[in-house]
């Protein structure tokens, strides 16, 4: 591999005066699972390589107890957050994302972060997480800004981020009591494919467990930046949710999409595949919503 | 640049000067010689370079050397004991015939080992899981699977059992 100087800064504060001192020739570097395949492939040159990993923070999902709020690290391995227990209890449509991203081997090393900054229209780890309102804390030389996660996004391989900038986490607000989500990869193979199709829901019940108070659906490769279907969104609002009204909502997310055909599928196919997915992803969110208020979990 | 780090390699404290560029894989198979981790893809796509690191399978052609510093590593050469005995997964891949050719085995080999560490138990579907970033060319895959789960406690005590799916095993489809 072409010859670099790695750099292991402890703070954020240190990275960025690394930066600053190094500008064009340095790159940012965390799990390295794609740094590495385009310096290999000649894809990026830098001098340096200053890496976040061992920058000092939260190396797991946690929740803030007072706002309810969930704080998902940028430098989180995707395993931390599929086997993080309160992921999978309160979070399934992360889990259900992070589960199918790559292999054991890559998701022990990745960072969601890095799958962030990545900004490709297909990133699993993106769809939740815009489901789940994520926003994206940013630091830089002029201090913290924070963004909508769905803003950071502005086009294939470009995220929100000036020169020097470190995406540093991912907050979600706290969740609507009777919430249920769900997430499914649409591709041909579960393993180590990039999906054709991402399609994430997100459905807050009123008491009556039926009527929807809140709803979230969020797509990926079905434009060039992951995308919230706010039509379907705002179409299930006020309405009895059931396979018929997720169907409507489906039919209207395929509507707003901006697929296209490309090596992994062809455009009117996914658009079928919006519908259909949006309303099985719709039946998995309100069963999980029902089941959590069964056992009394709730969404604290 | 070069740099001092130490670790642990297969049980065996050991200090050395590394290049910053080095990847793990070139350290293990080029300047430590050990050459039963193999180079596949050096994508990280064909999981044929898996090694353990703190416990955890990694790819070691998408590590970076300098990152093994003050950690534990062990390759397929780490696995037998130093009398030659091989470990109970190495017999169980010789017994079920879960070797062709041999390139992706060192690579199943280790991810099983990192997979049953953790969870002793494993199911079918575990398994699976834990070996869909191995790739094998010559199809084996049927009798790789029926080697790892030949040594899990899952199929010890549950022979021919369809593990009940639970909603962590559900696809969503």
């Amino acid at each position: 591999m072409r010859k670099f100087t790695y750099l292991v800064p402890k703070t954020l504060d240190e990275a960025i005066s690394l930066y600053q001192s190094y500008g064009e020739r340095a790159k940012y570097i965390a799990g390295g699972t794609d740094v590495l395949v385009k310096i290999k492939e000649g894809k990026l040159a830098p001098d340096y390589l200053i890496s976040l990993k061992h920058i000092i923070s939260q190396d797991r999902p946690f929740l803030n107890h007072e706002t309810g709020e969930l704080y998902v690290g940028a430098f989180v391995t995707h395993r931390m957050i599929e086997t993080s227990p309160l992921v999978q209890a309160h979070y399934p449509i992360l889990y259900d994302a992070v589960k199918n991203i790559g292999s054991v081997q890559i998701r022990n090393v990745a960072t969601i972060g890095g799958n962030l900054v990545n900004a490709v229209p297909s990133a699993d780890g993106a769809i939740p997480l815009i489901t789940l309102d994520g926003k994206a804390n940013i630091y830089g030389a002029k201090g913290q800004r924070s963004v909508d996660l769905l803003r950071f996004f502005l086009g294939p391989g470009q995220c929100d981020l000036e020169r020097g900038e470190i995406l540093t986490e991912v907050v979600v607000p706290r969740l609507l009591p009777r919430t249920g989500s769900a997430y499914i990869k649409h591709g041909r193979r579960e393993a180590m494919e990039l999906p054709m199709l991402g399609v994430g829901v997100l459905l807050s019940l009123e008491a009556d467990m039926e009527t929807c108070a809140k709803a979230g659906i969020s797509l990926g490769v079905a434009a060039p930046t992951p995308i919230r279907a706010l039509q379907a969104e705002k179409h299930l609002v006020g309405k009895t949710i059931n396979e018929e009204t997720l169907a409507e909502a489906g039919k209207i997310a395929g509507e707003e999409s901006k697929v296209r055909d490309s090596i992994r599928g062809v455009a009117w196919y996914r658009r079928e595949m919006v519908a259909v997915l949006v309303t099985r992803m719709g039946m998995k969110a309100l069963e999980r919503a029902s089941r959590n208020a069964e056992v009394g979990m709730g969404n604290k | 640049m070069s740099r001092e780090i130490a670790f642990v390699f297969n049980g065996n404290k050991m200090n050395m000067a590394i290049e910053d560029h080095w990847t793990l894989l070139h350290l293990i198979r080029e300047e430590l010689g050990y050459t039963g981790t193999k180079e596949g893809c050096g994508s990280g796509e064909c999981g044929a370079c898996t090694v353990i690191v703190d416990g955890n399978a990694v790819n070691s052609c998408l590590y970076l050397a300098a990152e093994i510093d003050g950690k534990e590593l062990m390759t397929i050469e780490g696995l037998a004991s130093p009398d030659g005995t091989l470990h109970p997964i190495q017999k169980a891949f010789v017994e079920n015939g879960g070797i062709q050719c041999g390139f992706c085995s060192p690579g199943m080999i280790i991810s099983a080992k990192a997979l049953l560490d953790e969870n002793p138990n494993a199911n079918e579907e575990e398994i699976k899981e834990a070996i869909a970033g191995n790739l094998c060319r010559c199809t084996g895959y049927v009798q790789i699977v029926d080697s790892i789960k030949s040594v899990s406690g899952h199929e010890a005590q549950e022979p021919h059992v369809v593990a009940f799916r639970s909603e962590e095993g559900d696809r969503g489809d």
